[in-house]
């Protein structure tokens, strides 16, 4: 079933860590196994990598924590071979890394397409998310649990998307979990309630353009398939609206990027989604009992339409 | 901004929520009227002390404050009286009703009214998708606007929405009367075997056997009386909407009847 929502505020910074994972769980009966997070930040001229070396239910053999220092240790090996300057580097969990780090290039985005695939080349490893203000994090769990293990109460920014996952198709992992980071292009990141029925279309059509996919999910092809229109020249709107041409299937998404947020439903508006809009805050869920989980008072919503695209600015 | 607070819910091991829970006892009674604030109660709760003020403590007319969107509230309720929430309902809300009269003064979420089987509700703000699915009976007003998929398989009753109403509106209807005041999405009628749609506004696109009918006496009679009975003001003109019957060959035998025909 899953559930998705997004939050994203007008006026400026909010504990968005906090507020979405009430959201969140508010809906854990919508996807108790896995819950994942894009988080945006204030943007900076620096660049965030969140990345896995193991996920959270790989078998510990004898090796495990030798392997993870080893692996962690060629990270920071090869992101100094790119040229990066690495200003802090975190654990947050046994496998899961945060690293801030400055590109040489002169917008100080260099080539992160060069840098994912330096990094996922080592065993086990995977890139959540690059960019100078998003941060993605996901494991398996309830949002309170993960919330608490990547301590996202204080996590403060504008904008953020999350899921609640109920495994149906893949496995219980963190790949499969979402939001999706649109690799290799910054801060563009999607969930998705639904299912694409053209996936394999539209896989193999961004593979032949160049593309490469982190997981097996559907979802995943939303988010390259609008940064790749973006890259193009579209704005995320217009990105959006060619989506409900190109894509099929039943499906609400949400994306976002540094400084908008979205949601697109399906020509059938055959997956919920409820949206409360003010001059102060934009929320929007699979269930209002979400929206209300941080709008602790009488409010007025309403269900999008089928062929449906909002665009709010932050 | 503040926050809800916390709910905890148990499950047993059949995934049945909160079963040894009790009615909570937390209503005020006064005057034969009964209220009482949902807030900091579970669905089961509120539903376990909607059912005692009503059929054990025999009181006919309750309001219940701050249900807070959650879901499945007031189903089942089968006895005359009359209920007011404060506030909006989640999903699946005031299903399998027969007989009371509900006014919701905010919204209501997916599939409310489902199999509502008579008697009347007033949603004062929106309805999500599904409104009215497979209603039997009764009057259904949403005054704002509705998802998709309204009045999906309705086998009788009335469903009249102030605003505009999604797409695959009226889809499988049976029998009753969808009157939309606002505009349609497209596929409306989608499949319907009898049944009429009124629209008032524009239509994207018409589904499958549905067909424009033609306006009677009756028709008029049944807008203007069921607009005068809800405050509604003077009806808009309405364009209406039947089955054209040529989907269903509802004259022809099932091939089992025919085996034992020929």
């Amino acid at each position: 079933m899953c559930g998705i929502a997004g939050l994203i505020y007008r006026d400026g910074t909010h504990e968005i860590g906090r507020d979405l994972t009430r959201m969140l769980q508010s809906m854990k009966h919508r996807g108790p196994d896995s819950t994942g997070y894009a988080l945006y930040g204030p943007r900076g001229h620096r660049i965030v990598m969140r990345y896995t070396l193991a996920d959270s239910n790989t078998p510990r053999d004898f090796e495990f924590p030798d392997r993870l220092r080893r692996h962690q240790a060629q990270v920071v090996e090869r992101l100094r071979a790119l040229g990066a300057t690495i200003h802090d580097v975190e654990a947050e969990t046994e496998y899961a890394y945060r690293i801030v780090l400055e590109l040489p290039s002169q917008n100080g985005t260099g080539d992160l397409k060069a840098i994912a695939d330096r990094i996922e080349d080592i065993p086990d490893c995977e890139v959540l998310s690059l960019g100078h203000s998003l941060e993605i994090v996901k494991d398996l769990g309830d949002a309170e649990s993960v919330a608490h293990q990547y301590e996202l109460g204080g996590f403060t920014g504008t904008h953020a998307i999350g899921h609640v996952r109920m495994a149906t198709e893949s496995d219980v992992d963190i790949s499969g979990a979402h939001p999706y980071w649109a690799y290799p292009f910054s801060d563009v990141a999607v969930v998705h309630n639904g299912q694409l029925t053209n996936y394999f279309h539209w896989k193999r059509r961004l593979e032949r353009s160049g593309h490469r996919f982190q997981s097996e999910c559907d979802s995943e092809i939303i988010a390259v398939y609008l940064a790749e229109k973006m890259s193009e020249g579209a704005s995320l709107e217009d990105a959006m609206h060619t989506s409900l041409e190109d894509l099929d299937g039943v499906f609400t998404y949400i994306a976002v990027t540094d400084d908008a947020l979205g949601v697109a439903k399906d020509e059938m508006a055959a997956k919920p989604l409820v949206l409360y809009e003010s001059d102060e805050v934009v929320a929007l869920a699979s269930e209002e009992i979400a929206i209300r989980a941080v709008l602790d008072r009488e409010i007025e919503t309403y269900d999008p339409y089928e062929s449906e695209v909002l665009v709010w600015q932050r | 901004m503040s926050a809800v607070g916390e709910r905890r819910i148990t499950y047993d091991a059949r995934g049945l929520a909160e079963p040894h829970a009790e009615a909570p006892r937390v209503a005020e009674i006064a005057d034969g009227r009964a209220t009482f604030d949902a807030h900091p109660l579970t669905t089961r709760q509120i539903n376990l002390e909607l059912r005692r003020l009503l059929y054990e403590e025999g009181i006919t007319d309750v309001t219940v404050q701050n249900p807070g969107a959650k879901h499945s509230i007031g189903v089942g309720i089968l006895t005359r009286c009359k209920l007011r929430f404060e506030g909006s309902l989640g999903y699946f809300g005031l299903g399998l009703i027969d007989g009371p009269e509900i006014v919701v003064t905010g919204r209501v979420g997916w599939s409310a009214c489902e199999n509502m089987m008579s008697g009347v509700v007033v949603v004062e703000s929106n309805a999500g998708s599904l409104t009215g699915a497979a209603m039997r009976g009764g009057d259904l007003v949403v005054k704002g606007r509705v998802g998709a998929r309204t009045g999906i398989d309705q086998k009788g009753g009335t469903i009249i929405v102030g605003g505009d109403a999604g797409s695959m509106t009226g889809f499988m209807l049976q029998r009753g009367r969808l009157i939309i005041c606002g505009n349609a999405g497209p596929g409306l009628g989608d499949s319907m075997y009898d049944g009429t749609i009124y629209v008032a506004g524009t239509v994207k696109s018409l589904g499958i056997d549905c067909v424009p009918g033609e306006w009677t006496d009756a028709d008029t009679e049944l807008v203007e009386r069921k607009f005068s009975i809800y405050g509604l003001g003077s009806p808009p003109a309405f364009q209406k909407f039947v089955c054209g019957k040529k989907l269903y060959n509802y004259d022809n035998l099932e091939p089992a009847e025919r085996k034992l025909v020929l």
